[in-house]
């Protein structure tokens, strides 16, 4: 038995497949997934990386997430995120631009803005490729 | 040439041309539907998920109680989210959706609310400009291929404005007036009440058992994030739907107005030909009573 997984956003589905392991961060923390997980429904922490470890014994995917939920049960992992882009696919230096140019139009000194969150998160995705 | 068939050739070749642009526009139609179509499917799992999350929590707690729930004491001013298409060449589509969204309005009004309205699309703001009545809010530039960060700007005002008293320009109550798509020949004008969001339990069984849930961080916190997504969700596949309604219409419309082009080009060439004949038939008249003329006069001569 394993987990099957989809990674969906509003626009459509950004992967689906068996996994052996899905590792989210909810608002409490890190949480991990393995076949038999009691069913729950989480939400995720604002620019973070989900992790599916895929059944075939392939490369980690990572994604990144702006924000959204998880859900879990009888072994289907559903992760909905607003916004969300895998890592393999991210265009680092359009993030990395996008990134500053959202840094420069934050407020100074108040709470990161959850775009800069996001768009950090697709650099940390776009770098654990490697 | 006579004057008459001339006229009547320029006309034709201007029909013929006005064809070939409503042609052009139904094949470009023909083939954005298909993928219009495929995002208003894509966008489907998103929305499943999310109501099934909201259906769980309401499950587990049975009754909910929550400001975007929660029907206001008094009622007094109401938003209408009204989506209309940035171009025109598309039939009655736009009518329909303000005709319908005018009778929301009167029927709000008669219940003693003032009407708010958000206006989506280039036709509906100009529709509203002309009129002069004051929009809250205004959008365009994306009605045929509408992304999700659009509903989730649309989405934030109306939160925004449901959130704040009605006393400080908020609202009690929004609507949203779509267009359905139904098929490729029908489509309908839709009225939907947005918020309050009314919990309906779904008739029928359940398809398959739901789980009893647990919740990270908890009940309260997981169906405060989840509403909001889920109104934004709404107005995403509103905005899928009447963009495939709006293709489907306008590409309706300009098969009507090539095919009637065609009929008119039919008949104006028989009228062409008409003229034409009775031309050379008045040439012929003329030829053979002039000779009959000249033949008489020559043996009357002798």
């Amino acid at each position: 038995m394993s987990l099957r997984v989809e990674l969906v956003i509003p626009e459509g589905e950004l992967w689906a497949g068996p996994a052996e392991m899905v590792i989210a961060k909810t608002l409490d923390g890190d949480i991990g997934v393995l076949t038999g997980h009691a069913p729950v429904i989480g939400i995720l922490a604002e620019g973070s990386l989900v992790r599916i470890r895929p059944d075939s014994g392939g490369d980690e995917v990572v994604a990144a997430v702006s924000g959204g939920f998880f859900s879990v049960a009888d072994d289907r992992v559903s992760v909905l995120a607003r916004q969300a882009e895998l890592g393999s696919n991210v265009d680092t230096s359009w993030a990395q631009t996008a990134l500053d140019a959202a840094v420069e139009s934050a407020e100074p000194g108040g709470e990161e803005p959850s775009d800069v969150r996001y768009y950090r998160a697709l650099l940390r995705a776009a770098g654990d490729r490697d | 040439m006579g004057a008459q068939l001339r006229a009547v050739r320029r006309r034709i070749r201007s029909v013929q041309s006005t064809a070939k642009i409503t042609r052009a526009q139904e094949l470009i139609a023909s083939s954005r539907i298909i993928k219009a179509q495929q995002r208003v499917h894509a966008a489907a799992p998103y929305a499943r998920e999310l109501s099934r999350a909201v259906e769980a929590v309401v499950n587990r707690s049975g009754q909910i109680d929550h400001p975007l729930t929660r029907p206001a004491e008094r009622r007094t001013r109401a938003a209408v989210l009204i989506l209309t298409s940035d171009r025109g060449f598309c039939g009655g589509y736009n009518a329909n959706v303000l005709r319908e969204a005018q009778s929301l309005g009167a029927t709000l009004a008669d219940g003693g609310m003032q009407v708010v309205p958000y206006v989506s699309g280039r036709k509906g703001i100009v529709w509203h400009r002309f009129r002069d009545r004051a929009m809250a809010g205004e959008w365009s530039g994306f009605s045929d291929t509408p992304v999700h960060a659009n509903a989730t700007e649309i989405t934030r005002e109306l939160l925004e404005a449901f959130d704040r008293p009605a006393e400080e320009g908020g609202v009690d109550e929004i609507h949203l007036v779509s267009t359905e798509f139904v098929s490729m020949l029908s489509q309908r004008p839709v009225v939907r009440r947005l918020l309050p969001l009314e919990v309906v339990q779904v008739d029928g069984p359940p398809p398959g058992p739901i789980a009893i849930y647990e919740f990270e961080p908890s009940p309260e916190d997981v169906l405060n994030a989840l509403l909001p997504w889920y109104v934004e969700s709404r107005v995403f596949h509103a905005l899928l739907d009447s963009a495939a309604a709006e293709i489907a219409a306008r590409r309706r419309a300009m098969k009507s107005a090539t095919d009637n082009a065609n009929e008119l080009i039919e008949q104006l060439t028989r009228e062409a030909n008409k003229a034409r004949q009775a031309e050379i038939t008045q040439e012929i008249s003329e030829i053979v009573g002039g000779a009959n003329a000249l033949a008489e006069a020559i043996s009357g001569s002798k």
